[in-house]
């Protein structure tokens, strides 16, 4: 709010700085130009708003589809044939729970997937599995237990085609998918 | 209001358009072709002599004794003479010259007869000989509706294969499989029937959702499913010849693996309902829920013993996915396999005495074979990302699913790992074969 401030003055000053040193070329072309000046000043006050946000604070849509905030990651991954959420996954989760715990009519399906390899039922059992570790970190956390349903579709869903640790890496996953906001 | 009358007569309608479509007989036309890339070395010789057709009647729609010279050379076991090599066509016991077949190195040949009846129906013959005696060994006679005639003929090819090998022929059987086609629109999924050898495939349910498991009921009417039709995972029962289906388990959770006792009566399934994934026994006609298996870690992939009185299942309660047996009443589980850090799927052999199971190895996941009195495990395949094995049902060949350059493939290889087949689809991925039980003649 103070950093929106500050913006808003030190814009207010550089216009006027603008209109002194057009003012010193003196025609009254340019003080009609002063006045179009100080409109195009109240309108960059509005767009002082803007400046904020795009240093990251000020989002103002809503929290989820901010592309800046962890929120907009929805894909956590696990290692071969493990549920333990990784370290670097952490924070992504943490974001979701708090933003859960603040808004009670927000819900998520946790959705657990798993690479091609082995056999298919214990695939599904397996992403259930990552489902509900995603699930049980998120409750701690201070979601509640009805903003949170699991679901597994094993490796029957990929989010990768090909053959390769580079495609099962990204196919043994949790995605968040919100049911509503 | 009439809106929602219009819409449900809409469905009904196109609920019996499918049934109509399910039941129409499609003869002559495979999607899987099988071919043989391994067979045995010394193979036995057969002459199969193409069936003698009556003058001036209308040909029967198949070609009997090709179908019979393929179901045998598809075993793998059988090498048969090629049509244009044959030194004479006999259709008659008493034209034939056994010197000629003699000089040829033929153990034996097959020769018959196909007339048709008056009501539209055909009269089949066919007669197996031991060439070095000179004798009869078989012989039988059929008749057939137009439709039946490739059943007909696989039937023959069991006559022959068992009276020839001491072995129950596995040709009059079928397989179900599932199949996706992906396109920028989405995937596709079918559970599909054929006959043993491809021919006569039929969608027994198409579906914008995957479609997994399928499990033969023991009489052969009915194929149990799980489908994640409307975002969850449901088990159903279809009956095959109706198209009608039920939903035999829909708890919270999972809801996969069924897998029929030997009797009927009851199904083997992985619920986790109670919080993770359990070996469950529902009692089908009442739909009573008996609980398996006890343990914090995954419990699934149920299968049952021939003999019914126990089941193995996969469990990484040790730390890794192994082969588990558990009394069909319950109590103590043991563990069976201790080599390698990942095995799972099993499904006994029609004899009960070895499993067939995913044997997962140094990143590579193969069919493998448990002898169970031995516990000597054999790698049965050479391949990395095998899976699904499924015996048929005389316990000669395993049917599993494979990724190939193309996608996902069928393949088949004997239990000794001596004849190799390999199963295209014209078009998309195709996965999860289950060979089904012995047909009811």
């Amino acid at each position: 709010m103070r950093k929106g401030l500050n913006s808003l003055l030190l814009l207010i000053f550089s216009v006027a700085f603008l209109v002194a040193c057009e003012g010193t070329t003196g025609t009254t072309k340019d003080e009609s130009s002063v006045t179009g000046g100080s409109s195009s000043g109240t309108s960059s006050s509005g767009s002082a708003t803007t400046t904020a946000a795009g240093s990251g604070s000020g989002w103002t849509g809503h929290p989820l589809d901010d592309p800046n905030s962890l929120l907009a990651r929805r894909t956590v991954y696990f290692d071969f044939d493990e549920s333990v959420i990784l370290d670097q996954d952490r924070p992504i989760l943490e974001a979701h729970a708090q933003y859960l715990s603040q808004n009670p009519g927000a819900a998520v399906t946790l959705e657990g997937h798993t690479d091609e390899r082995g056999t298919r039922e214990y695939n599904l059992a397996l992403g259930e599995r990552r489902a509900v570790a995603v699930r049980q970190f998120m409750s701690l956390l201070g979601a509640a237990g009805q903003q949170l349903r699991t679901l597994s579709y094993g490796e029957e869903r990929p989010a990768a085609a090909g053959h390769n640790e580079e495609a099962w890496a990204l196919n043994r996953r949790v995605e968040i998918i919100y049911r509503s906001k | 209001m009439i809106v929602n009358v219009n819409r449900r007569l809409a469905l009904v309608l196109c609920a019996c358009a499918s049934m109509l479509m399910a039941s129409l007989p499609r003869t002559g036309h495979a999607v899987l072709t099988i071919r043989i890339t391994q067979g045995i070395e010394g193979a036995l010789p057969i002459a199969i002599v193409p069936f003698g057709l009556q003058a001036g009647a209308q040909p029967p729609p198949v070609d009997v004794a090709q179908i019979v010279a393929n179901d045998l050379t598809r075993s793998g076991r059988f090498s048969p003479l090629p049509f244009g090599d044959l030194p004479s066509r006999p259709s008659e016991a008493s034209a034939v010259n056994f010197a000629d077949f003699r000089l040829l190195g033929m153990n034996n040949l097959v020769i018959g007869k196909v007339r048709a009846l008056a009501n539209g129906r055909y009269s089949l013959e066919f007669r197996l000989f031991d060439v070095f005696r000179g004798a009869q060994v078989k012989g039988y006679e059929f008749e057939a509706a137009p439709d039946e005639l490739r059943r007909k003929a696989h039937q023959i090819s069991d006559i022959v294969y068992e009276a020839l090998t001491g072995e129950r022929g596995a040709f009059d059987t079928r397989i179900a499989y599932v199949t996706e086609k992906k396109s920028a629109a989405g995937s596709r999924y079918a559970l599909n029937v054929a006959d043993s050898d491809g021919f006569n495939p039929q969608v027994v349910l198409d579906s914008k959702s995957p479609i997994v498991s399928p499990s033969w009921s023991p009489d052969g009417s009915q194929l149990a499913y799980v489908s994640f039709e409307g975002n969850r995972p449901r088990i159903f029962a279809q009956n095959l010849s109706v198209g009608t289906r039920q939903v035999i388990a829909a708890f919270p959770g999972l809801n996969g693996a069924p897998a029929w006792s030997p009797d009927g009566k009851s199904m083997a399934m992985t619920l986790s309902k109670d919080g993770n994934p359990e070996v469950y026994v529902m009692d089908i006609a009442t739909r009573l829920l008996k609980r398996l298996t006890v343990s914090a870690a995954i419990d699934t992939e149920p299968a049952w013993s021939p003999d019914g009185k126990s089941l193995v299942f996969t469990s990484d309660r040790g730390g890794t996915p192994q082969i588990y047996r558990i009394p069909a009443s319950g109590g103590q589980a043991t563990r069976l396999t201790f080599e390698g850090k990942y095995n799972s799927r099993a499904t006994f052999a029609p004899d009960g005495k070895s499993l067939s199971l995913v044997h997962g190895d140094k990143g590579t996941f193969r069919i493998a074979v448990l002898d169970l009195e031995n516990n000597a495990l054999r790698v049965l395949t050479k391949t990395t990302l095998d899976e699904s094995p499924s015996f048929a049902p005389n316990g000669s060949m395993l049917l599993y699913a494979t990724t190939d350059a193309g996608g996902g493939a069928l393949a088949g290889v004997s239990t000794d790992g001596r004849v190799r087949q390999e199963l295209a689809a014209q078009q998309g991925d195709v996965r999860e074969p289950a060979w089904s039980p012995f047909r009811q003649p």
